[in-house]
């Protein structure tokens, strides 16, 4: 699965280019010179230590954070100021939280019709009956009708990229979906993330669950300081890592 | 010991009788320990001592339908000077064979707010019946249409006037409460310094100057000829004041908000507007329901202050009836009675508040 042949799409363009991004926080530098090419129904894994820019890097995809300098594409829209592209390219990309940013006072139901109903302007009827279709996809199917308060964290993950999932997005953004789970219920999700890859869904997950980035990543990439020092097939990247600084890191994770 | 008996397994074990039951409850509430056993005892002396010749004055030696002179004559609670005044009290300079209309018109409004109690109730149907209900209130009040004799509103007073400016005062004050807030949050600086203005300005002086000078300043600035209603100024002044600090509130609100609550939003592709009303306002208003609500129910209480500019709401009709020589000296029976009236309505309010508080709780 984790060949590179991710050209099986007729449109061959890539779903996101970024060249030459900066972004500071104030005086900061946190990204410097990002370059990357992500092609449609590819699966990259981010990792490195914390601090390192990379959620930075996938919330400037969806302009929750702004760059300063240098381009980035999502699906041959340029991120400007302005705010139609804005929320037409947000429209696009989905984004899965470490917290979940679940709606609390919305049941599970409306969680996920709120998108499609109010930017979609998908009638209630349809959006209720695809927002049941991804329910069943990630097994949840049975909460519709509770709240998120009532659910476990590894529900409530679920439920997020289920609700993700109702925007027909063309690529999601997973800004470290596990760590803030207990470990018994890490496994339940990643599970939904392998079946979505399986369907052939473009992914970017900052994560540092190893096991999933070798067995459904097309790519690894390693941060450290703002920069991507490193990114290769994930056998290559585990296997031999080129950089000390991803080899110190991969021995700490690791262990 | 007989060796045979079962165990008894954990669950089967009874909390000691001292620890449940009503004697559990007088222990753990009156009785824990030496001080609050000794204020228990000191409070329910003070009851015996205060509660019987309370009842006296107000219940077994009161009169209720009497003369002035009998109730001089008599030691105890003279509510004569209620029955005999209520028209008075209640309506005010309304004419007296027309005082039906305002009754009436304060029935729909206690049935509209009984009705929308239960929030299963609030569908387009009931806005509309909002609307077609104050609109006759309002025409019940003012007449001159429908064969209805015209009545001048220097004639409006007593409890239709509390309600009116109370009603109106609140339901318009709490949305631009609302809007100052967002604006107080704005990006745009024109429009945040605006709402920043403005809500320091209208909290720095009290609602007596601002009732003053919408009676006596504001008049002076519009042009010859052009009058705006006394009533309908008081008005603005409450419905201004009270929106500042309404918005102070909700911006509490809105400040304890997730950040990620925004950012989920934002990346479903909700515009700001959908934002703040689908996600974020909900939320937040929810959590500010008590402190709007006590700041809701102490502007109620405020309206009292429009006697300053000679309207005459609730408290002033009873003030008037008082001062009428026969009935003087008993303005206790009078303002405890008006007391009554405020408390009923205020308890209304946070008693339908704490309901909602729950109805809304969604288990976060």
């Amino acid at each position: 699965m984790n060949s590179s042949t991710a050209n099986d799409n007729p449109d061959t363009s890539p779903i996101i280019t970024i060249e030459g991004m900066h972004k500071w926080f104030g005086e900061f530098h946190v990204l410097k010179d990002i370059n990357l090419t992500v092609q449609r129904r590819e699966r990259i894994v981010i990792c490195g230590p914390s601090g390192s820019g990379k959620s930075t890097l996938i919330r400037c995809i969806n302009r929750l954070e702004e760059h300063q300098r240098g381009r980035i594409v999502v699906d041959g829209i340029e991120l400007t100021n302005d705010l139609k592209n804005i929320e037409k390219i947000r429209t696009e990309v989905g984004m899965v939280f470490q917290h979940f940013n679940l709606f609390p006072h919305l049941t599970i139901l409306e969680n996920l019709t709120l998108g499609p109903i109010w930017v979609r302007k998908t009638p209630r009827r349809e959006a209720e009956e695809s927002a049941m279709y991804f329910l069943e996809k990630v097994r949840i199917a049975e909460q519709a009708q509770k709240y998120p308060g009532q659910l476990s964290g590894g529900q409530q993950q679920r439920v997020a990229i289920a609700r993700s999932l109702c925007m027909r997005p063309n690529v999601i953004l997973f800004d470290e979906p596990t760590s803030a789970l207990d470990p018994e219920m890490v496994k339940e999700v990643l599970d939904v993330m392998i079946s979505l890859a399986q369907d052939g869904m473009t992914m970017i997950v900052v994560s540092h669950e190893m096991g999933f980035a070798k067995s459904v990543a097309h790519r690894v990439l390693f941060m450290d300081g703002g920069e991507i020092l490193e990114e290769n097939e994930p056998q290559e990247f585990f296997n031999n890592p080129r950089h000390e600084r991803t080899k110190l890191f991969l021995s700490q994770i690791l262990d | 010991m007989p060796q045979t008996a079962p165990p008894r397994s954990a669950a089967d074990v009874r909390p000691p009788v001292t620890n449940i039951g009503v004697l559990g409850w007088i222990r753990a509430n009156l009785f824990n320990g030496p001080l609050n056993s000794l204020l228990t005892l000191t409070v329910l002396y003070l009851l015996w001592q205060a509660l019987p010749p309370f009842i006296n004055w107000a219940l077994v030696d009161s009169l209720w339908f009497s003369s002035s002179e009998e109730c001089k004559a008599a030691g105890g609670a003279c509510w004569s000077v209620i029955t005999a005044n209520i028209r008075f009290i209640l309506f005010g300079f309304y004419p007296h064979d027309l005082q039906w209309r305002p009754l009436l018109g304060i029935c729909i409004l206690i049935a509209l707010l009984l009705y929308s109690q239960n929030r299963r109730h609030w569908r387009p149907s009931l806005a509309w019946a909002w609307l077609i209900g104050l609109f006759s209130m309002g025409v019940l009040l003012m007449g001159g249409i429908f064969g209805l004799t015209a009545v001048e509103s220097t004639n409006w007073g007593g409890l239709p006037l509390t309600l009116l400016l109370s009603v109106f005062g609140l339901t318009a004050a709490y949305p631009v409460g609302v809007v100052l807030a967002l604006g107080r949050q704005s990006r745009m600086p024109v429009v945040k310094s605006f709402c920043v203005v403005y809500i320091e300005l209208i909290r720095g002086v009290p609602l007596i100057s601002l009732l003053f000078m919408s009676s006596v300043v504001f008049p002076l600035f519009l042009p010859e000829g052009v009058t705006v209603n006394k009533i309908l100024r008081a008005q603005m002044a409450i419905i201004l004041f009270t929106a500042a600090y309404i918005a102070e509130v909700v911006r509490g609100g809105l400040q304890g908000m997730d950040r990620g609550q925004y950012e989920a939003a934002k990346s479903l592709g909700l515009n700001y507007l959908q934002t703040m009303r689908l996600v974020i306002l909900p939320q937040a208003l929810k959590i500010v329901i008590p402190p709007s609500v006590s700041i809701l129910i102490s502007a109620f209480k405020d309206t009292s202050l429009v006697v300053i500019i000679a309207l005459y709401d609730l408290l002033k009709t009873t003030q008037t009836a008082l001062s009428d020589p026969k009935w003087m000296g008993f303005s206790a029976e009078a303002y405890l009675f008006v007391a009554l009236i405020y408390f009923v309505c205020c308890w209304f309010m946070s008693n339908y508040s704490r309901r909602l508080e729950k109805e809304l709780d969604t288990g976060r």
